[in-house]
């Protein structure tokens, strides 16, 4: 397992052993491959993510058997719903046994099975060659996602009778198309030569595919404004003269009057989910869709495009560009300008705080321009997606799944993969004490990624709800007991900071960034305040 | 809501069953009957599933299935191209005089007896769905003990649409 590892590149393991994987984790010994220690397995998840993201390396983890692996559940179906390319290994009980409700003992790939994208039960040494090279193969190909390879103990134990990793997968059933159909290449372009208003909204898929150059470049040459979904934030950067905004629920009210104004949309890598398109049947009236996906079944999912397009969008903005497309939109960007200065939604502050927009315009701005900001899940995230400005860097959150506590150890993962590069996590007080624990994790493997706690005493998105739902009625939101953060960073040997008004916030962020350690920040946040 | 046959080549791996099962009970599709056995080539297992729904349903469970890993094809069987058989087996409760009467109507269907009891009767029959439907209904004066009923399985007519099966 550890030899196949090495053959695919991998370089370092997000884990926490037990007896069920102990074999492995006595192999990685003799190998290069560094292991990382998380302080609970739903971490090694979301840090393998945050690596992957960030480095475009698939990240692994290992666990145990039975608790280990269904720890792990949540940041599998974390990366499963943003289409995170992943390798989960399990360790399980000895084959002879499987089914006897033995000690740590649980039907991994029974629990996972809606959430991977596939999974192995290894019953066989000599398959291990085959299966890891299968995993890696669909976890990174087609619409990506995280693979599950469950290893019972005696297995692991077991003396492949000849090591020989193959070169190529031989996979009779699966085979994801890359090339998008030339036609229906044609006809976008043709629609595009009539429309007036085109807009572009891409999706987490166009940075799956590793197609922003491509996407800027077509919208640059062509003069087609893009939106983005929350996923897609990071397609391009946020104060690019074609770029307006994030659409949906939480985005910016001229994003989405583009929307709706636009008469040809191109939906590309993106799923039309609830929270980005609440009402599906508004894409597709008075307009014409176009839906470019490399996940077939997306396509017409939620509503049915007027010219579907199968492939991977990197491929298919090339040959886009290379297509001579005639139409002048530049009434159109001059009424997207016009909405862009005038329908920024206002805020209340209040100066007896830190204004949660401000600081984090505020920080991005001083932020180094290829930076990583992970937004955790809460307010905190709205704001983030709201106000942070991307430069040429990444922004991670867990989107579909919107799983609290994923920005510390996304964040973490990040940082390990690149070094080099400035990551911080932005979290609330809630999701941080979901994932405080790693903070030993980045202590113990010299991980310098830091962590803003955005904090306001609530679970506040959902006090939010409760106050527009249930009339200030709460019930369960209230984070009284949480500890002092100050003497968590203590703890940790981290320095830290404390910003309580507007005031301290720009000398407070210089102090924070000219750190070369992992640092905490706290920033006192209205507790009342709304996104 | 209206039904369609899919017929479904998948790789012969271990869990492949539950894994298109479970498609269907996550998604909320509905699965009026499956069928599945072993193909000539013992690496593969063919499946034939009706489902219900509406158009956009039935799209989505076609390309659902598509995208699973171990399913190599799949596609409708339509009514018009299609042979569709299945087997049912009727025990009824007879005494001597009323197996008469259950003998009879089973050889007007081309059913067979394939046990007798004192007090009871069983036939097997093989035919489309409204063959054995009909069958049924004509049991009606009867008491039907147990009825087990296989679900379809079903071919396209021809070699239009067969698929060669690799040696690899």
């Amino acid at each position: 397992m550890v030899k196949c590892l090495e053959m695919e590149g991998v370089t370092s393991v997000f884990g926490y052993p037990g007896v069920a994987i102990c074999p492995f984790y006595n192999s990685i010994l003799d190998s290069e491959i560094e292991s990382v220690l998380v302080r609970t397995e739903q971490n090694a998840a979301h840090a393998a993510s945050g690596f992957y993201r960030v480095s475009g390396k698939v990240g692994v983890c290992a666990v145990t058997s039975g608790p280990g692996a269904t720890n792990l559940i949540t940041g599998i179906a974390t990366a499963f719903a943003d289409s995170v390319p992943m390798i989960c290994i399990t360790g399980q009980v000895d084959s002879e046994l499987l089914g006897g409700d033995v000690f740590q003992e649980a039907d991994i790939t029974g629990a996972v099975e809606s959430f991977v994208k596939y999974s192995y039960l290894v019953r066989d040494v000599d398959d291990i060659p085959r299966i890891f090279k299968e995993a890696f193969h669909i976890a990174t190909t087609g619409r990506k996602g995280p693979v599950l390879i469950d290893v019972p103990i005696d297995v692991q134990n077991a003396t492949i009778s000849k090591f020989k990793y193959p070169e190529e997968v031989k996979l009779r059933t699966y085979k994801p198309t890359v090339k998008g159909n030339m036609a229906q290449i044609k006809k976008v372009v043709k629609e595009l030569a009539d429309a007036k208003r085109p807009l572009i909204c891409a999706g987490g898929g166009v940075l799956l595919a590793d197609a922003r150059k491509e996407l800027l470049e077509f919208s640059h040459k062509f003069n087609i404004p893009v939106v983005s979904t929350m996923m897609g934030i990071g397609v391009m950067p946020t104060e690019d003269e074609m770029y307006y905004g994030m659409v949906g629920n939480n985005g910016k009210p001229y994003a989405n009057r583009a929307m709706n104004d636009c008469d040809l949309l191109i939906m590309v890598g993106a799923r039309v989910a609830d929270r980005a398109i609440s009402q599906p049947d508004l894409i597709i009236s008075n307009k014409l869709l176009v839906h470019i996906d490399v996940d077939p079944a997306e396509i017409g999912k939620i509503v049915g495009p007027h010219i579907p397009l199968v492939g991977d969008c990197k491929s298919i903005f090339e040959d886009l560009l290379e297509q001579d497309i005639k139409g002048d939109f530049s009434e159109w960007k001059a009424t997207l300008d016009e909405y862009a200065a005038t329908m920024e939604r206002k805020r209340n502050v209040s100066d007896a705080y830190v204004d949660p927009a401000a600081f984090i315009q505020m920080l991005s701005r001083k932020l180094p321009d290829d930076a990583v900001y992970v937004a955790d899940v809460g307010q905190n995230q709205i704001w983030s997606c709201g106000y942070h400005i991307v430069k040429q860097g990444d922004f991670l959150t867990s989107g579909g799944m919107g799983t609290m506590g994923y920005s510390i150890p996304a964040a973490m993962g990040a940082k390990y993969s690149m070094p080099e590069r400035e990551v911080v996590a932005v979290c609330g007080d809630g999701s941080f004490q979901m994932s405080m624990m790693e903070l030993a994790t980045m202590r113990q493997h010299g991980i310098k990624s830091k962590v803003i706690v955005l904090r306001n005493n609530f679970l506040g998105m959902v006090r939010q709800y409760q106050h527009f739902t249930y009339e200030d009625n709460y019930s369960v939101v209230d984070l009284t007991g949480s500890p002092e953060l100050s003497s968590i960073a203590a703890a940790y040997d981290m320095p830290y900071f404390l910003v309580k008004n507007g005031d301290e916030m720009e000398q407070k962020i210089d102090a924070f960034l000219k750190e070369d350690k992992a640092c905490l920040m706290e920033c006192l946040i209205d507790p009342m305040d709304l996104v | 809501m209206q039904k369609k046959v899919f017929q479904i080549l998948v790789d012969n791996t271990s869990g492949v069953l539950s894994r298109i099962s479970g498609l269907f009970s996550r998604r909320g599709y509905n699965i009026e009957s499956i069928t599945a056995g072993t193909t000539a080539d013992p690496r593969f297992t063919r499946i034939t599933i009706v489902a219900s729904g509406d158009d956009a349903i039935l799209d989505q469970i076609e390309k659902q299935v598509a995208k699973l890993v171990d399913v190599r094809d799949i596609k409708e069987l339509k009514p018009e191209c299609s042979v569709y058989r299945e087997l049912a087996m009727v025990k009824v409760r007879a005494d001597a005089v009323q197996r008469q009467g259950v003998i009879a109507l089973a050889n007007v269907y081309r059913a067979n007896i394939v046990d007798v009891a004192t007090d009871s009767i069983m036939v097997e029959l093989t035919g489309k769905q409204e063959k054995i439907d009909a069958f049924i209904s004509l049991l009606d004066g009867y008491e039907i003990l147990e009825l087990a009923r296989t679900g379809i399985a079903g071919l396209g007519r021809g070699t239009a649409d067969v698929i060669y099966l690799d040696k690899e």
